[in-house]
């Protein structure tokens, strides 16, 4: 009896077999098809979705509701808003939750009670409530504290130790109200979401890297938040779309340079209410998908040294700089 | 008791919370030498090895690593606790390489072995490119450099975390069991490494399960059971020849 080698033995034809069909897949496709051609067909044909009115013009020379100057000023100002109260939520909602895990019980039950009472307290309620707030202060300033009470206890009436101070309507404009309303809350949410990242990192990366001699901030700032970042992004890409939305609130502050108001404001001016509902819906479409394109980035480069991508990336370019060296 | 030691400890005790894991341990290791611990599991090995450099806090003894008391200044015949940052910097002059490597997976190998001494002794960042890329050649990785850990073998992985601890120029290494969370076949290829180590001359505590490593290798082999030092001596007559019941009854399981 010979023994055939690997290398001696032929190379076995390849496999050509019939794929499995799917005819299940073929036909909710179909299903598919006739129900989204009804649904764009009711769509088109009603003309109480005035598309003209949306997209082209209401009467000669001007244009469509989604595209007139207030309505882009609103835009604008949704955008701002996002944008400024999503960096107030998650700079301080990092910090509350490194305060929730800190070692300092002072800190931590801080950390939890501020969790506690932006959590509890309704959006609308809050924006409502930081846009009064000069009824409950007339006066913001910043100096020495209790100022007033310490003069009383040395028998000066009007002490005003304030290095200075504002009119509570001044600093709290509707703007400025409904950025800190969103933003303060937002913490509150974006503590919870970056605590349950911090604690996804396994302990022995903070022990390594405390074993290499890292300060607790270092550990922090270089091991254990870039990892965290994996298990924080997704939600705070659901938390930062949901703040787009949660911008309509403001309305009642008031803010007026706001996507919603502006549009409502036409509506109950034209008493055309249904388009104009619907140029709403399509901003807020249009603003969501290019935050879910900005996700996807931050994801990917978060997702670093885990996927697969990042695998054969690197491993097709190490391959190219072998061969560059050894051609 | 020589003044010289590299680490000395001096009945040493350590409790999780009514739990008294380490009930005295004394154990004095020579600059050079290459001390390993051996023992049961639960036997507070690991517990003892991460008092040297203070990942976990003493309850009573003390250690000394070059002479530094660990984790406290003596003054006027009391202790005082050493601040965050004074604790860091002892330890940068003590290695440590874990069971499961604990590299950093968001960064290139090149980079884990970097990010100490660039962050934490803020040396010149080609110079320390220069000296990892070095290291990272000297346990066989050169070609690994760009690579994730996520992308390397177990035992590729715990020889960039040796390369990353000596990164430090450390004058005390720590293994705590760096082969056995490793296939049969990439224990040798560490083993080769910390071999290497131990000719350079640096000073090192390996607890491991690795007999051969021990008696070819270690100048002193201690045996931990229930807290405290069973039995000490030179490895090979340990091996050889126990004199207590529970080295004989373990090294008779593990031989
Ligand atoms: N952080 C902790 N909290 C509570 N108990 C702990 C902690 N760490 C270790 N222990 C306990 O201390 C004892 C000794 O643990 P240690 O890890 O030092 O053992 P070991 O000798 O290294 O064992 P092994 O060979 O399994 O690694 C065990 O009973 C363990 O349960
Ligand atoms: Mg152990």
């Amino acid at each position: 009896m010979t023994e055939q080698t690997p290398t001696e033995r032929a190379r076995p034809e390849a496999i050509k077999a019939v794929p499995v069909r799917h005819p299940g897949r073929w036909i909710t496709i179909a299903v598919l098809a006739v129900l989204a051609a009804m649904f764009v067909h009711l769509v088109v044909t009603n003309d109480q979705f005035n598309w003209r009115f949306i997209f082209v013009s209401i009467g000669e020379g001007r244009r469509g509701v989604m595209f007139t100057g207030p309505v882009l000023a609103g835009l604008r100002g949704t955008i701002l808003l996002t944008v400024l109260s999503m960096i107030i939520g998650v700079a301080l909602g990092v910090v509350i939750a490194v305060m929730r895990l800190s070692p300092n019980p002072l800190l931590s039950w801080v950390a939890w009670l501020y969790t506690w009472v932006f959590r509890a307290v309704p959006r609308l309620v809050l924006a409502i409530l930081f846009g009064n707030l000069g009824i409950l202060w007339e006066r913001i300033g910043f100096g020495l504290p209790f100022d007033a009470q310490i003069g009383r206890l040395f028998g000066i009436t009007d002490l005003n130790a304030q290095f200075f101070s504002i009119k509570a309507t001044d600093l709290l404009s509707g703007f400025v109200a409904g950025m800190l309303a969103l933003g303060l809350s937002e913490a509150a949410y974006m503590a919870e979401i970056v605590r349950a990242g911090i604690q996804s990192v396994d302990s022995g990366q903070s022990e390594a890297a405390a074993a290499l001699g890292l300060s607790r901030g270092q550990v922090l700032r270089r091991i254990v938040l870039p990892q965290a970042m994996r298990v924080i992004v997704p939600p705070t890409g659901n938390e930062t779309i949901a703040m787009v939305k949660d911008t309509s609130l403001v309305a009642f502050v008031p803010v007026s340079t706001e996507l919603f108001f502006q549009l409502q404001a036409i509506s109950s001016r034209t008493f055309i209410v249904l388009p104009v509902l619907v140029a709403a819906c399509l901003w807020y479409l249009v603003l969501c998908s290019v935050l879910m394109v900005v996700q996807f980035f931050v994801e990917r480069h978060f997702g670093r040294g885990y996927g697969a991508r990042t695998r054969t990336r690197t491993r097709t370019r190490n391959a190219q700089r072998r061969q560059e060296v050894n051609p | 008791m020589s003044e010289t030691a590299m680490v000395r400890a001096q009945d040493v005790h350590k409790s999780f919370g009514s739990l008294e894991v380490l009930k005295g341990v004394d154990l004095v290791v020579e600059p050079g030498e290459v001390c390993c611990v051996l023992g049961p599991s639960g036997s507070g090995k690991s517990t003892f090895l991460r008092c040297i450099n203070h990942l976990e806090k003493l309850n009573a003894g003390r250690i000394f690593v070059d002479g530094d008391l660990i984790g406290y200044r003596e003054r006027g015949g009391k202790l005082h606790e050493l601040k965050e940052k004074e604790v860091a910097e002892q330890r940068r002059s003590i290695g440590m390489v874990f069971q499961r490597f604990n590299l950093f997976p968001h960064m290139t190998v090149l980079d884990n072995v970097m990010e100490a001494p660039c962050r934490v002794k803020r040396e010149n960042k080609g110079e320390v490119r220069e000296r990892a890329a070095a290291l990272l050649d000297r346990v066989g990785l050169a070609a690994k450099v760009d690579s994730y850990p996520g992308q390397l073998s177990g035992g590729q992985q715990q020889r960039v975390a040796i390369a990353r601890a000596l990164a430090m120029r450390p004058k005390l290494m720590l293994f705590d069991e760096p082969t056995s969370a490793l296939d049969p076949e990439l224990v040798g290829e560490v083993l080769d490494v910390m071999k290497d180590l131990a000719r350079d001359g640096m000073t090192m505590v390996v607890v491991t399960h690795e007999i051969g490593f021990a008696r070819e290798v270690g100048d002193k082999l201690i045996f931990m059971d229930g807290g405290v030092v069973v039995e000490q001596g030179p490895p090979r007559e340990v091996i050889a020849n126990p004199q207590q019941e529970r080295t004989k009854a373990f090294l008779g399981k593990v031989l």
